[in-house]
């Protein structure tokens, strides 16, 4: 670690409100379960278990992480990972490489906490390797500020080997969206199966653009991808969901549901494209406001209007 | 003791009369049913007494406990002890069976929720964290739909079918639910097109054609069941009957 120690302390003390905000507290003092928590370019503590490796280095206005899992390592607790800002102004640049080799299976959740974001930019530029019979899960969940000074730019490259499994989950529920913008590409080879799931909540002036997109090169591949978004106050959503399929048995699903209040604005743009007649491709798209039955049913049970909404809208994102 | 009184209460939709003139009385704490086939707007008439959507532009008048309802919305009618149980219920997607019935709960309690799943005949350690959406079936809908107006405790319970969807084994459950139901004080409205349904019953009125053409004890509308016919004009042919209706 390459923390001056002046400012560890500091530093320290509210990275470990970040985690109890995150729930996290817990799991980080577990010798078994591997972390690695970094406010803004620093890495505050880190913890690895066998098998796998993670490597930091430090760059301006960033972090590079480089994680390897090695050939046939299963790493039976969930990886935590947390990255945090704990300043109001910053710009925090992820640069992460992950390689999850032959057989070997990962699982990571990670926290990304921001909670006094005035003015800050985060940046994630992610290289996924999958190898032949390998599986990563990925759950990336946020926590923002109220304040809606916050961009986010998750973007991430991901290749699937044989028969290799990618399942990865965005989730932007807490707190103000600011600006999101994913840009999620996958490409999965003969037998593989990728499984990418985005639900994002926004309100006020949050603007929130996901682009996800799959491709079906190798036989059998499969793979789906899901949205779920909600908008109110004069929140504008657009999300691009492509998969394609060029390989025969290939099988996708594309999902996308999005609920609009107040003045908000939703758009959805499937593209499904199938370049094999031995390919399938299904999508829905449902975009508008609450269900009439759903919110009437709850209503007659005695739940208010404005409560009636919110448990619908929570139970999507959930 | 009537607690809720239809008078001359008539809805059009669409420029269609849909219920005519209804003169109507639900007893405090009996069991009612509402019999008739289909479209003899027996649905329409629970609709417009919760007071959804597109059903509030009424003639006539409800009276609800001494007071006209009329002008009130579903959360206000719901408020005052009134629900519906839906023929076929609303599905949530993510919305856990435990928040469902939590919602509606008068005491806010698990214990509740949980008791109220038990009454129904579903386990609450297999039940409460699943979602009330498309995997469970609609036999297992209709369950959680009346656990849910178990735990709310109501006083006026509208249930449209309520054994549409319901195997043999688990319409003894519903059976349960309605007899449970009444023992807490409400009073009921089986809403049905079964003669089993309707037995459950004290006294039944039945609709056809937007119209009340007969009320009174089970056994005098039980003829209708037994023969199928109905004895109003309209025959089996509501929708004809609706049109030259009046
Ligand atoms: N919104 C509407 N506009 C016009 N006609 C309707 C509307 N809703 C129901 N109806 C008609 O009203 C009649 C009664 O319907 P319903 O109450 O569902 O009957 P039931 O429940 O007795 O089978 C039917 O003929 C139906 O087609
Ligand atoms: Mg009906």
């Amino acid at each position: 670690m390459s923390i001056r120690i002046c400012r560890t302390k500091v530093i320290k003390m509210e990275i470990d409100d970040l985690l109890k905000l995150a729930g996290e507290d817990e799991a980080l003092k577990d010798k078994e379960t591997a972390h690695l928590t970094i406010n803004l370019n620093k890495v505050v503590s880190k913890n690895i278990v066998p098998g796998l490796h993670i490597d930091t280095e430090e760059i301006e206005d960033g972090i590079n992480v480089k994680v390897i899992v090695d050939e046939g390592i299963v790493i039976e607790k969930k990886v935590h990972m947390c990255f945090g800002v704990t300043h109001d102004k910053a710009l925090q640049k992820i640069v992460m490489e992950i390689d999850v080799k032959k057989n070997a299976k990962i699982s990571i959740l990670s926290h990304c906490i921001f909670p006094k974001a005035i003015d800050v930019k985060h940046i994630m530029d992610a290289k996924v390797r999958v190898r032949e019979g390998a599986s990563y899960s990925y759950e990336e969940k946020h926590i923002h500020s109220m304040e809606g000074g916050i961009e986010v730019y998750p973007k991430a490259e991901i290749e699937l080997d044989k028969n290799a499994r990618f399942k990865t989950e965005f989730e932007l529920i807490k707190g103000r969206v600011g600006k999101l913008d994913i840009d999620y590409e996958i490409t999965g080879k003969e037998g593989s199966v990728m499984e990418m799931t985005s639900k994002v909540s926004g309100r006020s002036d949050d603007l929130i653009k996901i682009r996800e997109a799959g491709n079906l090169i190798g036989e059998k591949a499969r793979g789906v991808l899901t949205s779920r978004v909600a908008v109110r106050g004069n929140a504008k959503a657009e999300v691009y969901n492509v998969m394609v399929a060029t390989a025969p048995y290939a099988r996708g699903h594309v999902d996308c549901k999005e609920i609009i209040q107040d003045n908000g604005v939703a758009r959805a743009i499937p593209i499904v494209e199938v370049k094999h007649p031995k390919a399938h491709i299904t999508h829905e798209a449902a975009i508008g406001s609450v269900d009439t039955k759903q919110l009437e049913t709850l209503m007659s049970r005695g739940v208010g209007e404005e409560e009636a909404v919110d448990l619908i809208i929570e139970g999507l994102l959930s | 003791m009537s607690i809720l009184e239809l008078k001359n209460l008539s809805l059009t939709l669409n420029g269609r009369k849909i219920l005519s003139n209804l003169d109507m009385d639900f007893l405090e704490g009996h069991v009612h049913a509402v019999v008739g086939p289909n479209g003899a707007g027996k649905s329409t008439l629970a609709y417009t007494i919760m007071g959804l959507e597109g059903y509030r532009n009424i003639e006539g008048d409800i009276i609800f406990g001494g007071e006209s309802i009329k002008g009130m919305g579903i959360a206000e009618r719901a408020k005052r002890g009134i629900t519906l149980g839906w023929q076929e219920p609303a599905r949530y997607e993510g919305l856990t069976v435990k928040k469902f019935i939590m919602a509606s709960s008068a005491e806010k309690s698990i214990d509740e929720v949980e008791d109220a799943l038990r009454k129904v005949g579903l386990n609450p350690d297999d039940y409460m964290n699943r979602a009330v959406d498309k995997t469970l079936s609609g036999g297992e809908r209709k369950k959680v739909e009346l656990a849910s107006i178990l735990a709310m405790r109501p006083k006026f319970v509208m249930l449209d079918e309520p054994d549409s969807g319901i195997d043999v084994s688990s319409l003894e459950k519903i059976f349960e639910g309605i007899k449970l139901l009444k023992s807490y004080g409400s009073t009921i409205v089986l809403i049905t097109h079964s003669l089993a349904v309707m037995k459950q019953a004290e006294r039944a009125f039945l609709m056809c054609g937007g119209k009340l053409v007969e009320k009174g004890g089970i056994d005098k509308i039980k003829p209708y069941f037994e023969k199928e016919c109905l004895p109003c004009e309209h025959k089996n042919l509501p929708d004809k009957g609706d049109k030259n209706g009046n």
